[in-house]
This record gives structure tokens, C-alpha cells and sequence, in this order.
């Protein structure tokens, strides 16, 4: 442009102004560009599946205190109960709850011993009913049959020899070929074969924040302990009107135990992303207005770099400058201040990107995000000086006559 | 003078109202942001027990597996297990020293009106109350004989006391804990410190216990473990197999009075690890430790990372808003520049001139000051919203944290008013009036 010369001289007659509003941007850009990096980094982690049926799915626990209490017996009553409910899809005894937080993982391993490498997998103790409450999709092999459930006694150190796991477990047992998983036997607890006659496609593990969250295995087991969880699955739309109902009904059932914490799957992955959450609309109200103070901060020196310069102005437009002109010379500069400002900022952005990565463990920013930023700056720029811009534009030629 | 300066800046910023505002609105929002993330870190870091964090130490012994080390060998396991726990709570080997883990239990109470409560509780040895400092408002702990004769006491919580007795003076009752009759000992105030450092492998900001019951209980089945439990050898069926394993429970704390007893202790340590070696445990190299509360703490990495990362973004933040004033101050310093010129020629002084603007930048900044507080407790507010429950109490503002949103954004404001003010009093009165 022909007049970014005149415009680049002028600048440099007041080079901490400028210079102000270019640090200004570079920060904003250094800050907006990571900010949105760890929103996006987050909510993609928030939409991950955990593979169950989550919006009609809820769960309790069961606490015994009686002494002459028969477990067994009564839990397979609670259950026949629950399953028999009109609205209910199905429901199941569980030991942790998938997003929850807590629950069991193991270690297992190709071939018995304990000095082998191993590979870490949760693990949910269900019945032949647990393809179904959970609502996961069997895509190779068949559920557990009624014979293979057996009961675990509390304490107990033996393990059943099926087990049915994730895609995801099987790809990180046998990377060339996951399909080839199906029937093969891996040992658990160091020396305890177990076979796999089931992979599903996707179950989540408890712990949202582990690396290996979408490995997880079913094994056929129905818990003898004092305390324990119902998962239980309702029709489309009937979760809500039957959780009060299925209370209730257990409660009146028998007494020498408590059912408490009923909770929806949906609640328990709120709680879960919880953080998630809230760190994300920080940063979106610390971006947001980061962006408007820079924004305004532009308005505010070039309303007054203009009032200064409201003769020299006045005196351009006496000599033949169009109102356009005007407008033009004062986004132009705005436009250098910026370039000046983002190139800073890219290399501002990168740099806290790499102090992020080596301190919190996060992954390097891909590049996309970087022209995303620049761009948005570069328009907010635009935008802040136009007001300022435009009243520069009125300023009358006849000022030039008068003094101020 | 100075209050003649004073009218004089509130002259200048009425007059300049707009920008005057949109200076406020950048410092207060900056010092606004500031604060929120660091009241969350100064409360996530506060010292929970400051007068003697120095002398209750944590104990770490690696007992893990030699071919998977715990942690990638960069740390012991996080607890301990039951075996090595017990032994060295019988060695007695420190001032004090507590044995404690995680425990849940069903309350019935003797009132047959009322529900069974679900209570979360701890599970410790005798010296757990004095170590820790307890308050009491009945009563008092057990004695060490309770814990070796496993004797059925226990200790509740000022809510518990309320829901179960009415709020009266419990001790001497009994409580019907998981069908067994537990005589109360002692009934404790409400205390819960924060971060929750004597156990914060289940949740360093969780609440405290409901209920305490000696350790011992564990082993005769009288109470129900909870909380986290980590082993790396398969142990045998039942739970005499399972304490006698190498799973990881159990936290052991201990009282050392001076360094000299810190440095016996680690020593006594070492030679215990050393004799278990026979037994063929403790395959991996010697790694005991001792850290104190805030060394525990901040190994445990109790601030999140998500608070330090917002702390370093919002300092970023505030900066981004000084620049901002910097900017603003200077072209409304600059602007005055025919008037400056004037009173320079009238027989001002550059002090005189420099205390005025400087006076004019503190009045700007104690104005964003007291509005970034304001903004800082609707923050911390949001946060508390944000986080729900965890957050609980760690969403405050103590004096200290006003003090120090008050000082920060003064020193920020006339930091970010010293070059505008240079540049202001260094203008050539001639040049000026020659214009005018």
C-alpha cells in the first residue's frame, strides 16, 4: 500500500504507543491460542462414549448390616424384583461403576509367571445379564452363560476362567490383529488362565483421567459382600419416574440393609467432568474478556492518538483527502500494530505451548489454532479502530484553519 | 499538598470519565482474575496444621515388586502395608505414631425412631487424636491398651453426636456400629482441615471422618475397610491371607520431635528393612522416607495442575490489563501535554508534577483495586459453583487475600504510571506553549 511508508514513519514518532498495543495483542494471542488449545483438549475427552446405555441407566448400592442376613439368597431376590419391574430393561449386580472413579483394575499378562510384562485392564464382575444392563455391543464371541456365574466370596483370590473385554483391550493384547483375541487365553493374578470368549466394542473404564480408560473386561462373578451396587437399565424415558419406584420397592422388601445413593449414569459423568467443566468456562470468560479489553484498550489510544492529531487531520482533508482516506490510514496502521502484535504472539503462543508440555504433560498445539488466532486478532483489531477510524473520518477540513 | 492532588486527579479522571473507567474495569477485572486463582492456590497449599507440620512425618517404605517398580522407582507406594504398619506401630520407635486406613460402617441408632446412618470412618491407632490435635468437645481418645485388647470404642463427630444423641454429652453411651455395641469415648468438634492431609489418597479436600475406631478392629472384622487398596502379589483366600500379603493400605504417621530424632528414625528404618530382607521381602533397593506435612502434600501434588496452569494464565491476564493502563495512562498524560507545559512555565517542579500524576495513577489503581475484589469474590463464588462439593471451603477471602488484591493492584497501577508520569514531566514547556 502506498501509504504504509508514511504510516510506518509516523509510527516510529511515537513507538511506545504502538508498541504497547502490539504487546497487548502478542499476549492476548499467547493466552487465547493455548486457552482454546486446553478447552479443545478437554471436550474432546468429554465426548468420549463410555459405551453404556448412559440416559436410562442409573444405579444404587445395597448395604447389609444384619447379622443373620442371607446374601445370596437376597440379592438374587432383589434382582428378580428389579428385572421383573414393568419398565425396567434389566438389571444387574456390579462392583464399580463406569465414570464413577472408583473401582478394580488388574494386571495381566500373555503367559503365566511374575516377572512378565503386563497390561492393565478394569475390571466389572457381572452375570449373563451384564451385556444387557450395560447396554455394550458384543461385536465378537457370546455373553456368559448362566453356568459360568459364580459367586466371589469376600476376600476370595481365585478367578473364573472367562472373561469378555473391550476392543480396545484386545487391540493393546494383540496389536496386528484384534479379532484374533477371540478364544485366546491370557493369565490374571500372575498365573490364572483365563479365556476370552467375548469382545465388545467399547466399555469404558472408572477412571476418566487414565491413559488406558477404554480398557476393560467382564468377568462372570456375582459378589458375596455386605456391600454392593445394582445397575439397573429402564426403558427410553422411564429412568426418572422408576428410581423412586425401584427404591422404595427394595427398601420395603427386606429390612437389615440400606439402599441409598441413587444415582443417574448421567449425573455420575457430570460429577466426573466436573473439573473438565469448570476449567472450560474459565477459560472461556478469561479469553472472552481478554479479547474485549484488548478490543477496547485499541478504541481507547486511538480515539486518543486521533484527538492529537485532529489538526493534522483537519489539514489532510483541507488538501483533498477523502473521508475514506482518512478511515483508510487509521485501519492500516492498526494493520502493521497487529502483524507486528501476531508474530510476537505465534511465537509467544508456541512458547507457553512448550512450557504447558513439559510442566502439565500436555500434548504440543497444532498449527490450525495458531492461523485461528492471528485471523481473530487481526479482526478484532479491524474492529476496535473502525469507531475511532470513522470519527476521524468527520473531523471537519476547516479545523486546519483554526488553533486549537 | 496532597489532598489538592487528590482533588486534582479526581478533576482529571471525571473529566476523562470514559477512559478513567475503562482503566478501572482493566485492573479490576485483571486483579479480579488474579485473585480468584490465587485464593484457590493459596488455600490448596495452606499449611493444615502449621504449628507442628514440621514434626508428623509421613512414612514410605518400598516394599514393591523388583520387576514393576511403584511409580517407575520415582517413589515408594503411597501407603504401606498392614505387616510392616503394625510392626512398626509395636517398635514405638518415634514420639508418636499412628496406623490409620479408611473404614465405612452402619450406625443403628438406640433410638428405634431413627434410620441407620451410613458413616465414613477411620480406622487409627491411640496416638492419631494427640498427633493431629484433635479437639474434643467430650470426652477424649482411647488409651493404647484399647487398641492392643481391640477393645469396641469409639470416638464420633460433633454431626453424628447431633443426629445420633441429640448433641448431648455422649460418653459412656454405646453405639450400635455393624451389629456390634461400641462404647463412646469421646465426642470431637468439628474439624476439618484442609487440605485433608492425614489421608489424602482418597481426596485431599474430602470431609473428615463421621467416626474413628481403633485400628485393630480391622483384623477381627469388626469394621469395614474402604479407601484405596494397591497390591502387586497375589495373596491367598480370606482376609488373614490378605493382611499378611503385600497389599498397600494402610498410612503411617509418626511425631519426631528434632531433626537428631528424624535422622534416628530413617536409620531405625533402614535396619528394619533390612532385617525383613531376610524374610525375602524388600526385593527392591533400600528407598525409605520421611516427609513432613507440606513435604506429603506437595509430593501428593495436592494443588491440581489445573489450578497452577489458570494461576500462570491469569497472571498473564493481569499483565495484558497493566499494558492496557499503560497504554491508556500514557495518552491521556500525553494529551495533557499543553497543560503540563503551562504549569512547568508557572514554576512547577518535576517532583511536584511527578507526585500529582503518580497520585492520579493510585487513585485509578486502589479504584480497580477494590473493584477487582469485588469481582474476585463473585469469582471465587463461580468457582465454588463450578466445582460443587470439592471445592468447599477453598472458595474464601481471608484478610491476608484482601490485603494483598488491595497492595497488588496498587503496585501494579503505579508501576504501570511510572513511565507515563517520566514522560509526562519531561515535556518541553516551550515547545508547548509555543503551540498554544
Amino acid at each position: 500500500m502506498l501509504e504504509s511508508g508514511i504510516i510506518i514513519r509516523a509510527l516510529m514518532r511515537n513507538k511506545i504507543g504502538a508498541l504497547l498495543i502490539a504487546l497487548q495483542i502478542a499476549l492476548t494471542m499467547t493466552i487465547m491460542v493455548n486457552a482454546i488449545f486446553m478447552i479443545q483438549d478437554r471436550q474432546q475427552q468429554m465426548q468420549r462414549e463410555s459405551g453404556i446405555d448412559e440416559k436410562n441407566t442409573f444405579y444404587l448400592t445395597n448395604t447389609v448390616f444384619a447379622q443373620d442376613y442371607n446374601i445370596q439368597v437376597e440379592m438374587q431376590a432383589d434382582l428378580n424384583l428389579i428385572r421383573k419391574m414393568p419398565g425396567v430393561v434389566d438389571a444387574i449386580q456390579i462392583n464399580a461403576i463406569p465414570l464413577s472413579g472408583g473401582g478394580w483394575s488388574m494386571a495381566l499378562q500373555h503367559e503365566p509367571g511374575d516377572d512378565k510384562d503386563t497390561v492393565s485392564s478394569a475390571l466389572y464382575m457381572v452375570d449373563d445379564h451384564g451385556i444387557n444392563t450395560l447396554g455394550v455391543e458384543l461385536i465378537a464371541g457370546v455373553n456368559f452363560t448362566p453356568n459360568d456365574i459364580q459367586w466371589r466370596a469376600s476376600g476370595q483370590s481365585t478367578w473364573p476362567d472367562k472373561t469378555i473385554i473391550t476392543k480396545a483391550f484386545a487391540k493393546s493384547l494383540y496389536p496386528d490383529d484384534w479379532q484374533s483375541a477371540l478364544g485366546k487365553t491370557f493369565y490374571i493374578s500372575q498365573n490364572q488362565p483365563m479365556q476370552i470368549v467375548g469382545v465388545m466394542k467399547n466399555l469404558q473404564a472408572p477412571w476418566n483421567g487414565w491413559s488406558g480408560v477404554e480398557r476393560s473386561m467382564l468377568v462372570p462373578f456375582q459378589m458375596e459382600s455386605q456391600g454392593s451396587k445394582y445397575l439397573i437399565r429402564t426403558e427410553a424415558g422411564r429412568r426418572d419416574e422408576l428410581m423412586p419406584i425401584i427404591e422404595k420397592a427394595l427398601a420395603e422388601r427386606i429390612k437389615g440393609r440400606l439402599i441409598r445413593r441413587v444415582t443417574t449414569i448421567e449425573d455420575t459423568r457430570k460429577k466426573s467432568y466436573r473439573q473438565h467443566n469448570a476449567t472450560n468456562k474459565i477459560l472461556t470468560t478469561v479469553v472472552s474478556t481478554l479479547t474485549l479489553i484488548t478490543g477496547f484498550g485499541i478504541v481507547g489510544l486511538a480515539l486518543f492518538s486521533i484527538n492529537r492529531r485532529t489538526k493534522q487531520i483537519g489539514t489532510r482533508r483541507a488538501l483533498g483527502a477523502t473521508k475514506w482516506q482518512i478511515m483508510r490510514y487509521f485501519m492500516v496502521e492498526n494493520f502493521i500494530i497487529s502483524t507486528f502484535g501476531v508474530i510476537f504472539g505465534c511465537i509467544g503462543a508456541i512458547a507457553l505451548n512448550m512450557w504447558l508440555a513439559t510442566t502439565f504433560n500436555l500434548t504440543p498445539i497444532n498449527i490450525e489454532l495458531i492461523i485461528i488466532g492471528a485471523i481473530t486478532l487481526f479482526i478484532v483489531g479491524q474492529l476496535a479502530v473502525l469507531y475511532p477510524a470513522r470519527k476521524a473520518s468527520l473531523i471537519s477540513p476547516a479545523t486546519a484553519t483554526r488553533t486549537i | 499538598m496532597f489532598s489538592y492532588y487528590l482533588k486534582i486527579a479526581w478533576i482529571s479522571i471525571l473529566r476523562h470519565w470514559g477512559l478513567s473507567l475503562l482503566m478501572i474495569c482493566a485492573i479490576g477485572l485483571g486483579i479480579g482474575a488474579a485473585m480468584t486463582t490465587v485464593t484457590v492456590n493459596y488455600l490448596m497449599s495452606a499449611n493444615p496444621i502449621p504449628h507442628k507440620s514440621e514434626q508428623l512425618y509421613y512414612v514410605q517404605l518400598d516394599s514393591w515388586d523388583v520387576n514393576d517398580p511403584f511409580d517407575e522407582g520415582k517413589n515408594p507406594p503411597d501407603q504401606m502395608t498392614y505387616t510392616d504398619a503394625t510392626n512398626l506401630w509395636k517398635a514405638k520407635k518415634a514420639f508418636r505414631q499412628s496406623v490409620n486406613a479408611q473404614t465405612y460402617a452402619v450406625i443403628e441408632p438406640n433410638d428405634p425412631d431413627l434410620l441407620p446412618i451410613i458413616a465414613d470412618g477411620r480406622a487409627n491407632t491411640a496416638d492419631f487424636f494427640a498427633m493431629f490435635d484433635v479437639p474434643f468437645i467430650y470426652g477424649g481418645g482411647w488409651t493404647e491398651q484399647a487398641d492392643i485388647n481391640k477393645e469396641l470404642v469409639v470416638v464420633i463427630n460433633k454431626e453424628t453426636n447431633d443426629k445420633v444423641f441429640g448433641g448431648k454429652d455422649s460418653v459412656g453411651e454405646t453405639l450400635k456400629i455393624d451389629g456390634d455395641m461400641f462404647k463412646v469415648v469421646g465426642v470431637i468438634n468439628t474439624w476439618e482441615p484442609k487440605p485433608r492431609f492425614y489421608d489424602v489418597t482418597t481426596g485431599a479436600f474430602n470431609k473428615s471422618a463421621d467416626i474413628f475406631v481403633p485400628f485393630s478392629l480391622i483384623a477381627e472384622e469388626k469394621v469395614r475397610r474402604s479407601g484405596n487398596t494397591n497390591c502387586w502379589k497375589p495373596s491367598g483366600d480370606g482376609l488373614a491371607a490378605f493382611l499378611a500379603g503385600e497389599c498397600v493400605w494402610t498410612q503411617l504417621w509418626v511425631e519426631l520431635k528434632t531433626e537428631q530424632d528424624k535422622q534416628e528414625y530413617l536409620t531405625f528404618l533402614n535396619a528394619y528393612v533390612e532385617e525383613q530382607k531376610q524374610y525375602g521381602r524388600f526385593l527392591r533397593p533400600l528407598d525409605n522416607r520421611l516427609s513432613n506435612v507440606m513435604q506429603w502434600l506437595e509430593n501428593q501434588e495436592v494443588v491440581a495442575d489445573d489450578a497452577k496452569m489458570m494461576m500462570a494464565m491469569s497472571f498473564m491476564f493481569l499483565v495484558v490489563c497493566l499494558l492496557n493502563t499503560v497504554g491508556l495512562l500514557l495518552a491521556k498524560f500525553l494529551g495533557k501535554a499543553p497543560e503540563i507545559g503551562l504549569r512547568q512555565a508557572l514554576g512547577a517542579s518535576k517532583t511536584t508534577l511527578f507526585s500529582q500524576y503518580m497520585i492520579e495513577s493510585a487513585c485509578i489503581g486502589l479504584a480497580g483495586g477494590i473493584l477487582g475484589l469485588i469481582l474476585a469474590y463473585l469469582g471465587l463464588k463461580g468457582v465454588e459453583s463450578l466445582y460443587g462439593d470439592t471445592m468447599q471451603g477453598l472458595a474464601t477471602l481471608d484478610v491476608s487475600m484482601t490485603a494483598l488484591a488491595i497492595i497488588l493492584s496498587l503496585v501494579s497501577t503505579i508501576l504501570a504510571g511510572l513511565y507515563p508520569t517520566w514522560r509526562a514531566c519531561n515535556i518541553q514547556p516551550a515547545q508547548q506553549l509555543k503551540s498554544q
